[in-house]
C-alpha cells in the first residue's frame, strides 16, 4: 500500500510542477471514473461481506485442512475463486493453514485463485470487459492457478 | 442528463444493507453485525487504495499520448511492451478490481490485447506490496518459486486471450460513460 501512495504522491507533485491545470483535469477525470463504478463495487462488497459472515474463516480453514492431494487442491481452487479476502487477511490465513499441516502446493492454489479469479467481482469485471471476456479470463486463470499448484508441488 | 433519483437508485441496495446492519446492532443480532464488520473491513481496504489508483489513471489519461502507448505497448511491441506492463503492475496495490480502470485506459490509448492481460496477470500476482507480505508470512523460497512459476502461466493466459479475441477484437468500456 505504501508503495502505491509514494508513487502516486510523487507523480501528482511532478504533474503539478509541470502543469497545474492539466493535473486537476486528470484528477477530476479519475474521480469521475471512480464514481462511475462505485455503486457496483459497493454491491459486490456487501455480497462478499454477507458471504464471509455465513462462511467464516474458521470454516474455510476446516475445509482446506481436511483434504490434501487432488481433492484438497480442487477445494482450494474453488474456495479461492469465490472468496474475496484482502491480502492482509489471506496471507496470515495461509500461514495458519501451513502450520496446521496443509501442503504448500494447496496453499499456492488457494492464494493464486484468490488473486486471479474473482467470481464475486464478475459483475464489476463484466461492466468493463463484457461477460464473454470476463468468463474467459476467469476460466483460464482458474486452470492456470491449478497448473501453478501442480508445478509448485514438483519443486517443493 | 443524469437525474438525482437515478443516482440514488444505484445506492439503494447498499443503503438497505447498512440500515439492516444498524437494525442488527440495535437487536444485538450476531450475523448482521459480523456482516457489517466485514463490510467495514472491505470498505476501508477499498478506500485505502482505490482513489489512488483512479488518480493515477486520471494522470495517465492527461499525460500519456496515444502515440506513446501505441508504440511502447501496442500490439506490435513484443517483449519490451510486456515488461512495461509488468513494471507498471508491480508498483500498484489492492485487489484486482482496481486494475480494471487502468486496463480500460490502456486499451483506450491503444495498448495491445495481449499486454492488457499481461497487465491484469501481473497485477494480480506480482504487486510489490503483496510480495513483501507474502515473503513475511510464507517465506522467500515460497514467494520466489510462486513468482517464477506464475509469470509464464499468466503470459500464456494473455497469449490465449489474444488469440481468442482476435476475430472481433477486445473492447473495454468505461462504466462511468453508461447510464445505469
Amino acid at each position: 500500500m505504501k508503495v502505491l501512495l509514494i508513487v502516486t504522491v510523487i507523480l501528482v507533485l511532478l504533474s503539478l510542477l509541470l502543469d497545474r491545470q492539466k493535473t486537476w483535469l486528470g484528477i477530476c477525470r479519475g474521480m469521475k471514473m471512480f464514481l462511475g463504478i462505485l455503486p457496483d463495487l459497493l454491491v459486490v462488497l456487501v455480497v462478499a461481506a454477507v458471504l464471509l459472515a455465513m462462511v467464516p474463516e474458521s470454516t474455510m480453514v476446516r475445509f482446506l485442512g481436511v483434504k490434501s492431494g487432488p481433492a484438497g487442491m480442487m477445494m482450494a481452487a474453488v474456495i479461492g475463486s469465490v472468496a474475496l479476502v484482502p491480502g492482509f487477511i489471506a496471507y496470515p490465513l495461509a500461514a495458519v493453514l501451513h502450520r496446521s499441516g496443509v501442503a504448500l502446493d494447496v496453499i499456492a492454489v488457494f492464494i493464486t485463485t484468490l488473486m486471479m479469479v474473482g467470481v464475486i467481482t464478475l459483475p464489476v469485471e463484466q461492466r468493463y470487459f463484457g461477460w464473454k471476456v470476463a468468463l474467459w479470463r476467469n476460466g483460464l486463470s482458474f486452470v492456470g492457478a491449478v497448473v501453478v499448484g501442480l508445478l509448485m508441488g514438483l519443486f517443493l | 442528463m443524469k437525474s438525482g433519483s437515478k443516482t440514488f437508485a444505484k445506492y439503494v441496495f447498499t443503503a438497505a444493507f447498512v440500515v439492516a446492519v444498524f437494525v442488527s446492532l440495535r437487536f444485538d443480532s450476531a450475523p448482521g453485525i459480523t456482516a457489517g464488520l466485514h463490510f467495514r473491513e472491505f470498505l476501508l481496504e477499498m478506500a485505502a487504495f482505490l482513489p489512488l489508483m483512479f488518480v493515477l489513471v486520471g494522470l495517465m489519461d492527461v499525460w500519456l499520448p496515444r502515440s506513446v502507448i501505441e508504440r511502447q505497448v501496442g500490439s506490435g511491441s513484443g517483449i519490451k511492451g510486456a515488461l512495461w506492463m509488468i513494471a507498471l503492475a508491480m508498483l500498484q496495490a489492492g485487489p484486482l478490481y482496481g486494475a480494471f480502470p487502468v486496463a480500460q485506459l490502456l486499451w483506450r490509448k491503444g495498448c495491445g490485447t495481449r499486454n492488457i492481460f499481461v497487465y491484469l496477470g501481473a497485477f494480480s500476482t506480482l504487486k510489490l506490496p503483496m510480495l513483501t507480505f507474502e515473503i513475511g508470512f510464507l517465506g522467500l523460497r515460497f514467494s520466489l518459486l510462486r513468482t517464477l512459476i506464475t509469470l509464464p502461466v499468466f503470459v500464456l493466459i494473455a497469449v490465449i486471450m489474444d488469440v481468442v479475441l482476435r476475430p472481433k477484437g477486445l473492447v473495454v468500456r468505461d462504466p462511468a460513460d453508461e447510464g445505469v
